[in-house]
């Protein structure tokens, strides 16, 4: 490409104080925080807005609100959320979150949300996995659509800026600064560039490089290449999130989601010859706060204060290993799962109300009535703890005017995340997010001239897969890609595996280099996903190399080499970031926990 | 040989364009989003259309299949007969941008125009209270995942361009009578239903309701109450003198 060309090839230019890159729960609650705090902000998503990954969200937001449960708390909360993610968590973003969650859901009320009710009118609270009290607001298992259209709403009513279906690509720097991004505006093709004083990536996850997940396209770890790329740092990118309880049959819908609502509402697994099988699944680490009769198991729903928590509700890693190894052990269905029992459970009517999209989901694309019979689930790839490096309490990232929060971001949930703690991160520290860009903007000097150069060879390498003629198709590699993690890198892993995946990985990347889309620039997929690749690869390499790294079984991370928890490691977490064009790993200490709030991890486990 | 789907699917962008046949090989359990997916994969990587969740809950993936409004991810391959040819075609009523996807921002202007959620001062504890049976009928527009199958089925604007400067669409009525029926909302909206939103062009067809994927009624539970709530303001003689005398 000839010197000068990348200017021309520009057609838009913007300039903002904040730019929030994604429009999900983190992304508009960052936005909505930035622009009330004065900053001249801009949301770019790269869908139309209000369909974000948050929109699929089923059960609920945790919040310790004591609606349902007088004796919850945030301590309480605080303490299952570390207990869940096996103690790998940032104490100080696990304590934030319990802190703050229940002003945030109460604001979303505000803006026009509405709950499911107690019977005396306050907002309801549902059962999940790893939390000791009914503590997750929800609106029947549509919680995440509620809660995007109550933030969509709310920033259509502000009046914010929203680029729909504008793909940002790369972070621009300047000594040693973030000064905005470059991208394309998908419905012509044309490439974008956003000047900025502070940017938010709020751009979700990285499930798109597995086989089997639960995550959309958008999925493509866009956020954490884009990062890494720029000089920021990674954490614990082998910490992804197996869920336990995604469809299977037919073909065309494995990975997609069912809610763990259904075992919050009294759904239990069964293998085939019907047995409730998680009763021979309980760890050490939880035999205190478990039930291990169906009795006390079944109580439980109805009277907390006597009777311990069932089985099926253990933490996402938990149960996912457990149903995995049932189905290896020849106790599965023919097509490879286990069953979802709720409908011998509960009435059909109490399903029908408290899990409509579950009904509607499984009747229209599986032709299975769930208030007569079971589910066929087995896990699949949900969710990835890992993530940007940030400070907990201004979610800034290693790079100066860059923050991150949501699902991009990692520390709050350690090595598993409880179901639930997802809505409420988004929240918490999408506002948190969006205050300290905002302030960051406030008191940064006006970024320098976009630097050419960067933007030059942006756009060549954004502009390179297109053209006619003999290359790689993107959909070959991802879809290997997609194998190669989801056999290597899934829910078991090991040395030699990890090593294959590695180098697999490597071959990928140069097959990368070859890749050619046929079409024009306007609204190819093909072209999208060729860049998208891209990141893919840089994520699924992060994963890869710090799965191989972390010589122990932590949360979502099980190394069949390594099955046991090693206390040296759950003192680290594992440091991605680039050197040159070279991935490069260090472990660090994990933040020291202080005494009071040691005390509360403490009185808990004691008080089991 | 395996038996294989005929698709015909609308190729083009805003110059014009045809239907282009497409042959895919048979599976089970695909939807018709599986087998647009087949075709980028296999055959044509830059056909061009929209999709997210690809379990009904976004909206995203709406087009017209054997010319009826439906979500691509939710209508199955089993609805069709052996070997009947499935034609996909984009929304009608929106501009085309490419293939299967169309221009939806009309959809998000309105949406801008309509007076947000006020909610009324708290009680003395400092809570909200809403009741289950109150909320009932408002959660049932909050269900909508903004598909715009009903915007794009409503004879008002696909067949009358121009209408859209004047009709808000049933949509978006779902939306007013969500935000008119909410137990906290303070706003009233009924002037500007009628007059910016036009419903009075609506003569309760319930094609809307018809093509909603979430079921909702939205013709009987949205736009006839609403249509009730006009009448009651601006035509019930009482009323009217009532407000004459500034009453």
């Amino acid at each position: 490409m000839n010197a000068g060309r990348a200017a021309t090839e520009v057609s838009e230019r913007h300039a903002y104080d904040v730019v929030v890159i994604g429009a999900g729960g983190a992304g508009i609650r960052a936005a909505i925080e930035a622009h009330q705090a004065g900053a001249r902000t801009a949301i770019v998503c790269k869908s139309l807005f209000g369909k974000a990954h948050t929109v699929m969200a089923e059960g609920g937001i945790a919040a310790a609100m004591r609606n349902v449960w007088k004796e919850d708390g945030w301590q309480v909360h605080f303490r299952d959320t570390m207990r869940g993610g096996k103690l790998l968590n940032n104490w100080r973003m696990a304590q934030l979150h319990a802190q703050e969650a229940p002003d945030r859901v109460l604001e979303l009320e505000e803006w026009g949300a509405m709950f499911d009710r107690t019977n005396d009118g306050l907002i309801l609270q549902r059962d999940f996995g790893g939390h000791r009290y009914a503590r997750l607001a929800h609106v029947g298992d549509r919680t995440g659509l509620e809660m995007i259209r109550t933030l969509q709403q709310r920033a259509v009513e502000l009046g914010i800026d929203v680029f729909m279906e504008y793909t940002l690509q790369r972070l621009l720097t300047d000594a040693g600064r973030v000064t905005g991004a470059i991208g394309y505006k998908r419905q012509t093709g044309e490439l974008v560039l956003f000047a900025a004083k502070a940017v938010v990536l709020a751009t979700g996850g990285i499930g798109k490089a597995w086989k089997v997940t639960s995550n959309s396209w958008e999925y493509s770890g866009d956020g954490q290449a884009m990062a890494l790329e720029a000089g920021a740092e990674l954490i614990d990118m082998e910490m992804v999130q197996i869920h336990p309880t995604g469809m299977i049959w037919p073909p065309s819908v494995r990975g997609i989601l069912v809610t763990e609502g259904v075992r919050g509402d009294g759904g239990t697994l069964k293998n085939t010859s019907g047995k409730r099988f998680m009763f021979d699944y309980i760890p050490e680490f939880f035999k205190a706060e478990t039930a291990d009769t169906e009795k006390e198991a079944d109580a439980w729903y109805t009277d907390k204060r006597n009777n311990r928590r069932t089985p099926d509700l253990l933490p996402r890693d938990e149960v996912a290993r457990a149903i995995n190894a049932e189905i290896k052990a020849g106790r599965g269905t023919a097509h490879g799962g286990v069953y979802l029992d709720i409908a011998s459970r509960r009435s059909p009517d109490y399903i029908r109300k408290r899990l409509p999209s579950m009904y509607v989901q499984f009747k229209e694309l599986a032709g299975v009535d769930i208030t007569v019979q079971p589910m066929e689930v087995a896990p699949t790839l949900h969710y990835v703890m890992g993530g940007i490096r940030v400070e907990a309490d201004t979610a800034a990232t290693t790079l100066p005017g860059l923050y991150a929060a949501g699902e991009v971001a990692a520390g709050m949930h350690g090595a598993n995340r409880l179901g639930g703690n997802s809505l409420s991160d988004l929240l918490v520290f999408g506002r948190r997010a969006g205050k300290s860009a905002a302030e960051y903007a406030g008191r940064a000097s006006a970024p320098p001239a976009a630097n050419e150069a960067q933007i030059e060879s942006a756009a060549a390498a954004m502009l390179k897969p297109l053209g006619a003629g003999d290359g790689e198709n993107p959909y070959r590699i991802q879809s290997e890609l997609q194998e190669t993690m989801h056999e290597l890198v899934g829910i078991i892993r090991d040395e030699s595996g990890l090593k294959e995946a590695i180098r697999r990985i490597q071959t990928y990347k140069e097959r990368l280099e070859q890749v050619r889309v046929p079409g024009g620039r306007a609204y190819n997929p093909g072209w999208n996903l060729a860049l998208e690749l891209r990141s893919l690869l840089m994520v699924a390499e992060a994963s890869a190399t710090s799965a191989l790294m972390r010589q122990e079984s932590r949360g979502g991370h099980t190394r069949e080499d390594f099955p046991k928890t090693d206390g040296e490691w759950g003192k680290k977490n594992i440091v991605s970031m680039r050197q040159g064009d070279t991935l490069v790993q260090r472990t660090e200490p994990l933040p020291i926990v202080p005494d009071e709030l040691k005390k509360i991890l403490e009185e808990g486990a004691k008080s089991e | 040989m395996t038996s294989e789907y005929h698709f015909r699917v609308w190729r083009g962008d805003v110059s014009g364009g045809a239907f282009q046949e497409y042959r895919v090989p048979e599976e089970e359990g695909l939807v018709v989003l599986d087998v647009i997916h087949r075709i980028q994969q296999t055959q044509q990587p830059d056909l061009a259309c929209r999709w997210n969740c690809k379990a009904g809950k976004c909206g995203s993936c709406s087009a017209e299949i054997n010319g009826h409004p439906s979500l691509m991810c939710m209508t199955r391959m089993d609805e069709f007969k052996e070997g009947e040819t499935v034609t996909v075609q984009p929304l009608q009523t929106f501009p085309v941008i490419k293939d299967l996807v169309t221009d939806v921002s009309f959809n998000y202007e309105v949406a801008k125009t309509i007076p947000a959620f006020k909610p009324k001062p708290r009680e003395a504890d400092g809570t909200r209270r809403m009741y289950q049976e109150d909320v009932d009928r408002v959660q049932e527009f909050r269900k909508c995942i903004e598909c715009f199958l009903c915007q794009d089925v409503c004879h008002v604007i696909r067949d009358h361009e121009d209408n859209k400067k004047s009709f808000a669409g049933p949509r978006f009525f779902a939306r007013l009578a969500e935000l008119e029926m909410h137990p906290l909302d303070t706003n009233d909206r009924v002037a500007l239903i009628k007059q910016k939103h036009g419903l009075g062009f609506c003569n309760i067809t319930m094609c809307c309701s018809e093509v909603c994927p979430e079921h909702i009624h939205i013709t009987d539970n949205a736009i006839i109450p609403l249509k009730e709530r006009v009448v009651s303001e601006f035509y019930d003689p009482l009323a009217w003198v009532k407000r004459r005398l500034g009453l």
